[in-house]
């Protein structure tokens, strides 16, 4: 026991130097080009972290592709009426990558474009997490991890009582999966066959620490959620077309919820970003940084 | 009580179909009725209370009157957070019905005996709490809970606990209830002390001192003005709950008379001291323990009078 220990600590040990280095991991993903749509949003992102001089980096970044599909091609929505009774939910539990919410949400007419530039400012209404409260298109308050799956459970389970045809999706981060609650909430809908209920996992491979595999491993994941009764896909997060193929194909399985594991890249789009546990929050973003990063973005 | 409270449910269930039950593996039997009338909206979860809260908080979200239940210490303390945030900062109309406020489940020690419950909820912004002194309040209280805008924590009693309020003015969600005034001290109680505290204020009455007594089965929000309106008059204010003295409705009038009178009267709390219950027992040995009893309210009152006319 003492020794597995030490051996544990020792590759903690070296993954903390490299993570302060900035070493990149790898994610185990090819390095995919993104067109111009992905590298736009990315640089409507780096408005906000210059406009709150902060912001959760990686794991903003991780989400875009997966953003940009559902709300260009899968969700139903009105932005003139956000709780319009028959649009989908989405829910972003993972409320730390919200910045690639907000564009997105922003670009659709929910609230004006200016709010980006006022991310964590007193006056906005946009801040380092989402709040439904504030934000119009936000369906739940979320930051705190591990909560987001149970209101979509909820959620889910009032749309079967009134038999409505939306659907519920949910967004979790690897990391997240941590949480007990989440696999409490896992246990619960495949308990209900919640078919209208969708998982989405943002598996960028790495979570504020270091690495998932090594701060507290999740394998084997896709089985973990099949055995919790959820019907299972896996995709590159960062293809559009396969992401699109993927949402087409829901549910999984008849009478039951579905979880689409989005490989993804953590900081994707910004070399030195990419598996760089220093990008997984920014501060002090000046316009010199930003700047930097949008060239990045533009030259990847 | 909480057969009341829960029989209740079903009742609300039948004539608003936005009524819905959340339990957390309760009881076998538990609301089988409704269960087969209303399978719709009848849920039995598994031991599983922070996903209870959020689902609670998502039905509510989509416009259902969320009754959830399950044994008090796990929703204050367990999933506080899910409380906190998913129900408290949405501002949901949940409604938790808890199982074994205050010391009702003594034999089974500190883990389920819920003396912080008030004030892990008065924290909560949005919360309101309430505590039944007996199955009338009960009674009176859920049809109004129906259409209260906020998330409620219901504490409940043991069960079977006898009639008190038949000699109070009717119940309303957020107004104390006065059961007599007094000029000399007000005796303050809620929750099953208005049981303890009622042969002190025969007695005291008896002696010839006026005391008057406020029964507050909602804890928060606070009703300011029957206690200040009350406390201005008087030379002695005693608060009996069967809670910790820390964050209860004691502190919360401690604060308000503090802040609001120039020259507030004398005051004790009468609670659990800070610490964790030590023995087992039955609930009244426990409250007999702590000293929550009519005996130590009759001589809080006579010592705080004799204090202030010193």
């Amino acid at each position: 026991m003492i020794s597995s220990a030490r051996a544990r600590n020792a590759s903690l040990q070296q993954m903390t130097q490299a993570a302060l280095k900035g070493d990149v991991v790898p994610s185990g993903l090819e390095p995919g080009p993104l067109d111009q749509r992905s590298k736009e949003l990315r640089k409507q992102c780096v408005r906000c972290l210059l406009g709150g001089s902060r912001g959760h980096v990686g794991s903003t970044f991780s989400l875009i592709e997966i953003l940009r599909v559902l709300y260009d091609d899968v969700l139903k929505y009105d932005p003139a009426n956000p709780s319009w009774e028959g649009r989908d939910r989405f829910i972003l539990s993972k409320g730390h990558g919200c910045i690639a919410l907000y564009v997105l949400l922003a670009e659709k007419g929910f609230f004006p474009d200016a709010e980006l530039d006022r991310f964590c400012h007193p006056d906005g209404i946009l801040g380092g997490h989402p709040d439904h409260v504030k934000v119009p298109g936000i369906e739940a308050s979320t930051g705190s991890l591990g909560h987001g799956l149970s209101i979509g459970i909820g959620r889910a389970l009032a749309g079967r009582v009134r038999r409505a045809d939306w659907r519920v999706f949910v967004t979790l981060g690897d990391g997240e999966c941590n949480e007990g609650s989440i696999w409490e909430g896992a246990l619960a809908a495949g308990n209900h066959g919640l078919e209208n209920l969708t998982v989405i996992v943002d598996n960028n491979k790495r979570q504020s620490y270091g690495s998932t595999d090594e701060v507290l491993d999740l394998e084997p994941f896709a089985d973990k959620w099949r055995a919790f009764g959820f019907g299972v896909h896996e995709v590159d997060g960062h293809d559009t077309d396969a992401l699109r193929d993927a949402f087409a194909r829901l549910p999984y399985e008849k009478d039951r919820p579905s979880t689409l594991i989005c490989h993804t890249v953590k900081g994707k789009g910004i070399p030195e970003a990419e598996g760089n546990n220093k990008w997984h929050h920014l501060r002090a973003i000046d316009e010199a940084k930003a700047q930097a990063m949008i060239d990045a973005i533009e030259a990847y | 009580m909480r057969k009341t409270c829960i029989d209740m449910v079903h009742e609300l269930a039948k004539h608003d179909d936005r009524v819905v039950f959340v339990g957390s593996d309760l009881g076998v039997g538990t609301l089988d009725e409704m269960r087969w009338e209303l399978p719709d909206r009848f849920f039995m979860e598994g031991v599983s209370e922070a996903n209870m809260i959020g689902m609670c908080a998502g039905l509510a979200t989509e416009g259902h009157i969320v009754y959830t239940n399950t044994i008090a210490t796990f929703i204050a303390r367990r999933a506080y957070e899910q409380v906190c945030l998913d129900v408290g900062h949405a501002d949901l109309p949940v409604r938790f019905i808890c199982n074994g406020g205050g010391l009702v489940y003594a034999p089974l020690g500190p883990t389920h005996e819920a003396i912080d419950d008030f004030a892990l909820m008065r924290a909560i912004p949005n919360m309101t709490i309430f505590a039944a002194a007996d199955a009338e309040e009960m009674r009176e209280f859920m049809p109004q809970s129906l259409d209260w805008p906020h998330p409620i924590y219901i504490r409940l009693a043991k069960g079977h606990d006898p009639i008190v309020t038949k000699e109070l003015p009717p119940f309303e969600i957020g107004k104390a209830r006065p059961l007599i005034e007094g000029s000399d001290a007000l005796i303050i109680t809620t929750g099953i002390t208005l049981r303890v505290a009622r042969p002190a204020l025969d007695e005291l009455r008896a002696e010839g001192l006026d005391v008057g007594l406020l029964h507050m089965p909602t804890v928060k929000p606070l009703d300011t003005d029957a206690i200040l309106s009350r406390a201005s008059n008087s030379r002695a204010v005693v608060v009996v709950e069967e809670h910790s003295v820390i964050g209860g409705l004691g502190s919360a009038v401690a604060s308000l008379l503090l802040e609001e009178l120039a020259s507030p009267p004398s005051f004790r709390m009468i609670g659990i001291p800070d610490q964790f219950p030590d023995i087992y027992g039955s609930q009244n040995d426990q409250l007999s323990y702590f000293g929550i009893t009519s005996e130590r309210v009759a001589t809080e009152v006579r010592s705080l009078l004799r204090r202030a006319a010193a």
